[in-house]
């Protein structure tokens, strides 16, 4: 016999979950519709357009996506080793009376506001790095990689700096990954003689969906990232291979034009970039999400307490 | 020992120091942030910070009082809004664990928390902003709060989940309803985690700049009317940032002092409440 | 229970405050950075002198400015570029423009090693945006400035990132000495850079200079002289070699003081005459003709007045031209065509 108040119970705390659901699904909705004056007059070609012209009403996103990708793969090559190599630490190696201190530590690294970041990064970052680029040997400069003149803005000092941002997000994932790896498996390589980057290497290939999925939530992060990249990256609208070269972001544009676009076309085209940011980063987080949640699954099966029939059953 | 097994044993060797490495390595960055930011900050604190508004543009002084208290509003607005919805989702997500439903709000939470936050920004100014034609800390309050509620769902959902399926049981076979056991019996043993959850996410957002930047825009009076702009802390912060004069520079490191003492005292909160959590009711 | 109590208190309180600063009339303005020292000095003087009016200016940019005032965003915009007609039938009621002080954008530039004044002429500047003159010791530039030792550096163009007047002021100025700056790039609060990196606000862009090397960069002349930053002078249509300053902004107005258009919508760069400086420009407030609320509409009226008048005498001190008496009256007569009631 099914009691009304559970049928209330169920809904009422449905409807919230409806409204989680809603607010993902007016996001999509409202930025589609914002950008809709942009989608009709530039179609596909918004994708592929180098062009970003106020004047003449050109607008192409492919500048904005292209500083968008080459920061944060940048910041991943950079941050991803290193994220590994502190989950690892945390969780395998290190002595059990470190390990609160060590986890208080990164974390304190994801509390700094983005905003602090960026501060740090005009006043202290962007600086060393000209000074970097001005005593960078002039023989390697024809390397498209350095070419430029030393600005200090640029691809270099964003990478750098959303490294760093994207370092301990990326860290607790793997450590979350790394700790639903069976103790069996650690065991047992350990049995048969193993040495210790060994063991821990066979862990890691057990967890390797687990592993790409947080790497992948870290690069999630990082294409999301906007004050304290909008305050390194040099603004430029402009598609360049030199990590020297100032250049702009999907996140960056948004920040520094939108409350000004003054033409309704100026502004829907910021509006689709944002569309467009909505959509890649929807894309990679659920991939993400995705292999975390299928390499967890067997320990996720276990842990969900089969609440439901419990329910049901006492009815 | 064969020199096979030395080899190995070397690579070991080498593996650990590259991981011992990595934490050091990613501890130089810490310490120099947080180096600048209380060496440059603590020279601005004074009482005038904390008291004054802000001076006109290029003249030397004033403060950040309105930022300050501008920043408690809309985080608090932040809170109220995403307080109740992130709880009860988090409920509806752990009582109702296996149905489709459940998963679908699972999703749509965690895509959520990974929207950039310049997009909800740009989201929130097209539904809170334009049609009411005003700039508002309402405005600012509903951009921040939305991004609070994946992160109070879903830590809400995990703790419920870790409470002992037995208190629910024995709550109903005393013929509870269900409503009444989750909130009178399951939710209140949660509570300490849930109350750490809505510390953290609060923590996560006091530090946001974006969202702010077209929703509850900048305002260089103090003002607690929640229909008007209204100045924060992290606005503020990234406006004299990017000035040319000295003395707001000096400012901005002050107020970026005053920011990382907030969320790092949240932060730390809610890490002790977690560890007296896990003593509690070790896994 | 006590913080319950304490919490119910400190509400209590703040519910008094927020009832005692109920009675302020908050007006919310937004627009050119060019201004904004003198604008927030006026601000701030005005509620000295009246307590409850308080006008929160935001200097987001000129195309901010243009945009939000269009949307009714907030109650009044500012630019240094006039709106262009296709923008004021966008807008939903009738704009006007009122003109509150002149200013001067001045080439700013940060040359290691010499200190010194250096000497521009308009087609030499338009070229070094352009792209075209790429290092400080071009001819074209060592040409004007014999006496001094220019390095062999890149030229670092920076321009603002964010829609701005003073863009519209400077390419305006360009449009008129450089037909390929017409042609190639246009007039607009934000244009599409042939060159240069990106900096937000007249804030962020000296910023970029005082810390770059080999760059040069376009600011209103209030921030060189308050950040001691080096400034060129440019060559006027008469030949001088003049720079930013209260006197030659004047001289430059002289002339449109005596022709001003009805709705003061007019550009005075590359101005002729003597001892002018050939990129200067009036800055505009944008009011609408019938706004909706009408109690701060009379507010604002008052303030705009006062500006006009008590205000000018700040003016000196900030780096901003006054505005010509003659200007002043016909600007008195608009206004009483702003509905207050």
């Amino acid at each position: 016999m099914k009691r009304p108040e559970n049928l209330v119970f169920r809904l009422g705390t449905g409807l919230f979950g409806l409204v989680l659901v809603l607010v993902v699904v007016a996001i999509g909705v409202e930025l589609s519709r914002q950008s809709w004056l942009s989608i009709q007059k530039f179609g596909l070609n918004f994708w592929r357009t180098e062009t970003w012209d106020p004047v003449a009403g050109e607008f192409g996103a492919l500048p904005f996506i292209w500083g968008t990708l080459y920061s944060s793969i940048l910041s991943l090559l950079i941050a991803a080793p290193i994220a590994l190599g502190i989950a690892i630490f945390i969780s395998e190696l290190c002595p059990n009376r470190l390990k609160p201190a060590l986890v208080f530590l990164t974390e304190l690294l994801a509390a700094i506001p983005s905003i602090v970041y960026g501060l740090w990064g005009i006043f202290v970052l962007v600086p060393a790095v000209r000074a970097f680029e001005v005593s960078f040997p002039q023989s390697l400069k024809w390397i498209p990689l350095f070419s430029g003149p030393p600005f200090g803005l640029g691809m270099l000092a964003a990478a750098l700096i959303l490294a760093v941002m994207v370092i301990p997000f990326t860290s607790s994932v793997a450590r979350e990954v790394l700790k639903s790896v069976p103790v069996a498996q650690r065991e047992g390589a350990y049995a048969l003689g193993a040495t210790r980057f060994e063991a821990i290497s066979a862990a890691l290939f057990y967890a390797r969906t687990g592993i790409v999925g947080a790497v992948l939530l870290g690069f999630g992060r990082a294409l999301g990232e906007t004050m304290a990249v909008t305050m390194v990256i040099g603004n430029n609208p402009r598609i360049s291979l030199s990590l020297f070269a100032p250049q702009h972001t999907m996140s960056a544009v948004l920040a520094n034009e939108f409350t000004e676009a003054a033409e309704p076309l100026y502004l829907s085209a910021l509006i689709e970039i944002g569309l467009v940011l909505f959509v890649i980063t929807l894309v990679v987080n659920s991939l993400s999400r995705l292999l975390i949640w299928s390499m967890a699954r067997p320990a996720r099966k276990a842990a969900a307490t089969t609440v439901v029939p419990a329910v049901e059953s006492a009815a | 020992m064969t020199a096979g097994t030395r080899r190995r044993k070397f690579v070991s060797s080498l593996f650990v120091a590259f991981c011992a490495a990595s934490v050091l390595l990613a501890l130089v960055p810490l310490a120099f942030v947080l180096f600048f930011v209380v060496s440059q900050g603590v020279q601005s604190l004074n009482l005038a910070f904390f008291t004054h508004m802000p001076a006109p543009t290029g003249e030397a002084g004033g403060g950040m009082a309105n930022a300050i208290v501008g920043s408690l509003i809309i985080v608090g607005l932040g809170a109220l809004f995403a307080i109740p919805v992130g709880i009860l989702s988090g409920v509806y997500m752990s009582e109702y664990a296996g149905t489709r439903f459940a998963s679908l709000v699972r999703f749509a939470a965690d895509t959520l928390n990974g929207v950039p936050s310049i997009v909800i920004g740009v989201f929130v100014y097209g539904i809170a902003v334009l049609p009411f034609k005003q700039f508002s800390a309402f405005a600012g309050g509903l951009a921040l709060g939305v991004m609070m509620i994946p992160i109070i769902a879903r830590t809400t959902e995990e703790l419920l989940l870790l409470v002992p399926g037995t208190m629910r049981e024995g709550a109903l076979a005393l013929g509870a309803t269900h409503a009444r056991a989750v909130f009178t019996v399951v939710v209140p043993s949660a509570a300490q985690g849930i109350m750490t959850g809505i510390v953290l996410a609060i923590a996560r957002i006091a530090g946001e700049t974006a969202p702010l930047l077209f929703t509850s825009l900048n305002n260089r009076f103090f003002t607690t009317k929640l229909t008007q702009p209204i100045s924060s802390l992290t606005v503020q912060v990234y406006t004299y940032a990017s000035s040319p004069y000295q003395d707001q520079h000096r400012q901005a490191w002050a107020g970026a002092l005053v920011l990382v003492a907030i969320v790092l005292t949240c932060s730390l909160l809610a890490r002790f409440a977690t560890r007296r959590l896990e003593s509690l009711n070790p896994r | 229970m006590k913080i319950t109590r304490t919490l119910l208190a400190v509400a209590g309180a703040a519910s008094l405050v927020v009832g005692a600063a109920a009675q302020t009339l908050q007006i919310n303005g937004a627009g050119a950075t060019f201004p904004a020292p003198i604008y927030t000095k006026w601000v701030s003087e005005y509620n000295k002198l009246h307590g409850n009016v308080e006008i929160n200016y935001q200097p987001l940019g000129s195309g901010a400015g243009i945009r939000q005032v269009t949307n009714q965003t907030v109650f009044f915009g500012a630019s240094d570029g006039p709106m262009n007609n296709d923008q004021l039938q966008a807008a939903p009621g009738k704009i006007l423009h009122f003109p509150t002080v002149l200013g001067a954008v001045v080439p700013v530039y940060n040359i290691p090693g010499a200190n010194a004044e250096l000497k521009f002429t308009g087609p030499v500047l338009a070229d070094i945006f352009l792209g075209k003159v790429t290092k400080w010791n071009d001819p074209a530039i060592a040409k004007l400035n014999p006496d001094v030792k220019l390095p062999g550096i890149d030229i670092t163009v920076v321009h603002r990132s964010d829609a701005s007047g003073t863009t519209y002021i400077w390419a305006d100025y360009f449009a008129k000495v450089s037909p390929e700056w017409k042609t190639k790039v246009g007039v607009n609060t934000s244009v599409n850079w042939p060159t240069g990196v990106g900096g937000k606000g007249s804030e962020g862009v000296t910023g970029v200079v005082t810390q770059t090397p080999g760059s040069i960069s376009y600011v209103e002349l209030v921030y060189a002289l308050q950040n001691k930053i080096n400034y060129g002078s440019v060559q006027n249509m008469a030949g001088e070699f003049t720079k930013g300053s209260v006197q030659s902004v004047t001289a430059a107005a002289a002339a449109a003081a005596t022709q001003m258009p009805a709705d003061f919508r007019v550009s005075i760069t590359n101005a002729p005459g003597k001892g002018v400086y050939p990129i200067s420009s009036f800055t505009w407030l944008l009011l609408y003709e019938n706004p909706k609320d009408k109690g701060q509409s009379k507010a604002m009226v008052d303030f705009v007045k006062w500006a006009l008048t008590d205000g000018q005498k700040y003016c000196g001190d900030l780096g901003y031209a006054p505005l010509p008496e003659g200007v002043v009256k016909l600007e008195m007569t608009a206004l009483a065509k702003i509905k207050v009631s």
